[in-house]
């Protein structure tokens, strides 16, 4: 009988979609997003870490009638930051604890649900999180908090194939959500903390054969490796662990990198420390580095530059677009890795010199003290890991930013492998009193500031545009809001109950569009009556 | 990385509360504990009391792993209660210490060692560094005033009864007080009353609520001139949950008032030292002590 259920279902789902269920997921399609918006086929909803929509089905004009269609328990508490795909009527996501699960897109019943079993001992810096998966062909991929990457079934939710990539046990994991690009499943690695040495590398999607490892801190005899004290580099941090973008017309892989370990005691790794806070720019096929542009050098705040780059083009311009932790907005032309310019979009008062290139540098003062020193931003950043978007209507890039200054202070420590390696305490600033955040709609081509909206407290929700004329992001008081792209004013909102540590995606199913989000420990759609 | 994303506002810090919370019901506490060689954690006895290299390591690992809310120098937090008193909440002896730390304190912010979702929590070696850091800050509480005094000027001529409860008794528009003359310390429980805004619900922020009451001042005007001024309970972007100073609760929708004025001054009035001398200030802290000690 359940069988027959099941089969039922499926006829009908298939009935749904525009495609049969099961079509292969193509480097091509993937390549062509913009050409399919009912489908979320990548984290960032396409190459260009743009994470905008054409679904324009609703829209600033009937925003307001938006209601609940169904709710998804990942039955976890915890973090939950997933960005879930949709393929032909499908939703595929991740959660907390490396669970994963396939759902109806229409209705949120589950098809199958799938829980790793992690080991006791692992190393997760900052919660149990993931951030989602990859699909290709009728594979979908992510990457454990054991540092496992994965291949499951689609359909079944099976694994087909897991790979260790390295030992756990010394503080490396993977959170982000990997990349699929021609038959490459790209991961960057977590585990800054632990005095771990960072990578990007590649995988063959159908065998799990690796294909290429790049670290992230130079060895002997490779360029960059003077900019590292002694051994320093062996533990260097430098994780990468944020999925990147890919630009095909030049066969490019973005990749960007977080802080120097320890994060905020340099004393024993000085140098540039390379490449640590950077935008690495590889050719996919071979992991050769092409160029790099390192945003903070020798980073003694903890300024990941773990954020999505944006790829635009705009005036004939081919440009990355980066709002940084460290407070800058940066534009860089991604051809050739030159920074175009560079400019706050937060409250910053750790650098009020340029260099040549244009590049903010620190202060004397701004760095670390044994009893304590404060600095704007904080260690949070003046935003984080959160998805920005670009909508490429408005022709402006949202941002969710945090206001918060902290006391950094250093705590020496001995290194220990596999063990937290901070070297570092920080605290907020009883002067910033009270932290708030923003979403701020910054032109890209100037850095200029056109709304924002006020969050009551500091946010970790990415943003969403769509061309519907609407931005979408969350708030840590649980709401969901829709604004007015252009104007930043709220049109529609939604309390869900628990704070929101996602990003928003859209879809349609059945010719329906549906705005998805995850918040405490429910998946949400959202769609018109 | 994001280490940072627990060095946050205190409603993030609830969140990671609710995960560690979790975290200890399920078995990787347990496991964890396992783990951990067994000979040193066994002991009930520090054995490195009195040791001083053994307090200053023990304060390095206290500034990375507990300072975010005990604060600089074990004197408290935002977050977590001062611990330079010798009188601990849950437990003052060396095994109780120990045991507060690695297992955490159950329904409370306080986390069991490596379940806050950094780190792999101390080695059992750690955990002993780090009390013996705590010991070597602690400071003989010298109570000066008299608790009979200090209760009756609590509950009558210094008003202090009007906006806080005490075992019970009290009223509703500051933060309870009964256990707070063991969380804080008398310097900074003296600087709340002469400056109160200097840290408005200082280390009162109570781990259980899912977010933390600062009891803000409010002055609201409705649609229709209806006033009401009081302490915010509850707030987003889009409504407001508010306490008159008549203690009547009030719900509003942000976009159809009038008048909507949340601040940062604190209602509680800056008791100067003509309206309370040093004394009364010590009487009414002694007296706070002496209820939290019960």
């Amino acid at each position: 009988m359940k069988r027959l259920a099941a089969l039922c279902f499926v006829l009908l789902a298939a009935g749904a979609g525009s495609r049969p269920l099961h079509a292969q997921v193509t480097y091509e399609r993937i390549r062509n997003a913009a050409q399919e918006p009912q489908n979320w086929l990548t984290y960032s909803g396409s190459y260009s870490g743009q994470r905008h929509s054409e679904l324009d089905q609703i829209n600033t004009g009937n925003v307001k009638g938006l209601v609940a269609k169904w709710v998804f328990q990942s039955a976890a508490l915890g973090k939950w930051e997933t960005t879930p795909l949709v393929v032909d009527g499908i939703l595929y996501g991740t959660a907390q604890d490396d669970r994963a699960f396939a759902l109806d897109a229409r209705t949120g019943r589950p098809i199958w649900e799938y829980q790793y079993i992690l080991p006791s001992d692992i190393r997760p810096c900052c919660g149990r999180v993931n951030r989602g998966f990859a699909v290709l062909g009728a594979k979908l991929y992510f990457a454990t908090l054991d540092a496992h990457v994965m291949a499951l079934d689609a359909r079944t939710g099976a694994v087909l194939w897991n790979v260790a990539a390295i030992d756990y046990r010394k503080g490396y994991s993977f959170t982000m959500a990997p990349l699929a690009v021609k038959n490459l499943i790209l991961v960057g690695v977590s585990g800054g903390e632990y005095g771990t040495r960072g990578f990007v590398e590649a995988y063959d999607a159908a065998s799990g054969e690796r294909k290429w490892r790049f670290y992230t801190t130079p060895g002997p005899g490779e360029p960059g490796h003077e900019t590292w004290e002694g051994d320093s580099w062996k533990i260097g941090g430098a994780p990468a662990w944020i999925t990147g973008v890919f630009d095909p017309s030049t066969n490019q892989l973005f990749w960007t990198t977080g802080n120097p370990a320890p994060s905020n005691r340099a004393a024993q790794r000085l140098g540039d420390n390379l490449y640590s806070n950077s935008l690495l720019a590889f050719d996919v096929d071979s992991g050769k580095l092409n160029w790099y542009f390192q945003y903070t050098k020798h980073d003694e705040h903890d300024w990941d530059a773990t954020q999505v780059p944006v790829m635009i083009d705009l005036d004939g311009k081919k440009l990355i677009a980066h709002a940084n932790r460290n407070g800058f907005f940066y534009l860089i032309d991604r051809t050739s890795g030159k920074l175009v310019f560079s400019k706050p979009f937060a409250h910053v008062t750790w650098s009020t010199e340029k260099d040549a290139e244009g590049r903010p540098v620190a202060t004397r003062e701004s760095s670390p003290t044994l009893e304590g020193n404060r600095v704007c931003p904080g260690a949070a950043g003046s935003t984080n890991w959160m998805s920005p978007s670009f909508d490429p209507q408005t022709r402006l890039f949202y941002v969710t930013a945090r206001e918060q200054c902290d006391v950094f202070s250093t705590a020496p420590q001995e290194f220990e492998e596999g063990h937290a390696y901070y070297g570092s305490a920080y605290f907020p600033s009883d002067e910033a009193l009270p932290y708030w955040g923003a979403l701020r709609a910054i032109d890209p081509l100037t850095g200029e500031r056109k709304w924002e909206w006020k969050h009551v407290t500091p946010s970790w929700s990415g943003v969403l545009s769509t061309a519907g004329g609407l931005v979408f992001t969350g708030d840590s008081e649980g709401n969901f809001i829709a604004l007015d792209a252009a104007s930043g004013k709220a049109l529609w909102h939604f309390q869900m109950g628990g704070a929101v540590n996602a990003a928003p995606m859209t879809f349609a199913v059945d010719g329906k569009q549906y705005v998805a989000i995850a918040a405490g420990s429910s998946l949400f759609a959202f769609g018109l009556p | 990385m994001v280490r940072a994303a627990v060095v946050l506002s205190a409603r993030e810090v609830f969140s990671q509360s609710q995960l560690s919370r979790w975290l200890t019901c399920s078995c990787v506490a347990i496991v964890f504990l396992l783990i951990i060689p067994g000979a040193i954690s066994a002991q009930q006895k520090n054995p490195f009391a009195g040791d001083a290299k053994a307090a200053k390591l023990g304060e390095s690992q206290f500034r990375i792993n507990c300072a975010f809310c005990h604060g600089l120098g074990a004197r408290g937090g935002g977050r977590g209660p001062d611990l330079t008193g010798a009188q601990k909440k849950h437990g003052s002896t060396d095994e109780e210490l120990y045991h507060t730390i690695n297992e955490g304190v159950p329904g409370t912010a306080m986390p069991a060692n490596g379940t806050t979702g950094q780190g792999v929590g101390m080695t059992a070696e750690e955990v002993w560094e780090v009390i013996t850091y705590i010991r070597s800050v602690e400071k003989k509480t010298v109570v000066t005033g008299n608790a009979a005094k200090g209760g009756a000027l609590f509950h009558g001529a210094a008003g202090c009864a009007m906006c806080h409860i005490v075992n019970g008794k009290g009223g509703r528009l500051g933060p309870e007080l009964s256990s707070i003359g063991e969380a804080r310390s008398a310097d900074s429980l003296v600087e709340s009353v002469r400056n109160p805004n200097r840290r408005l619900a200082w280390g009162l922020i109570e781990s259980t609520k899912e977010f933390p009451q600062e009891y803000l001042s409010v002055n609201v005007q409705t649609a229709d001139g209806q006033k009401f001024s009081g302490v915010v309970l509850n707030e987003d972007n889009f409504s407001l949950q508010m306490m008159d100073v008549r203690e009547q609760i009030h719900l509003f929708e942000k976009d159809k008032l009038k008048a909507c004025e949340i601040s940062r001054e604190s209602r509680m009035p800056a008791y100067d030292s003509k309206t309370l001398s040093d004394s009364e200030v010590q009487d009414i802290i002694a007296y706070l002590v002496s209820v939290s000690a019960k």
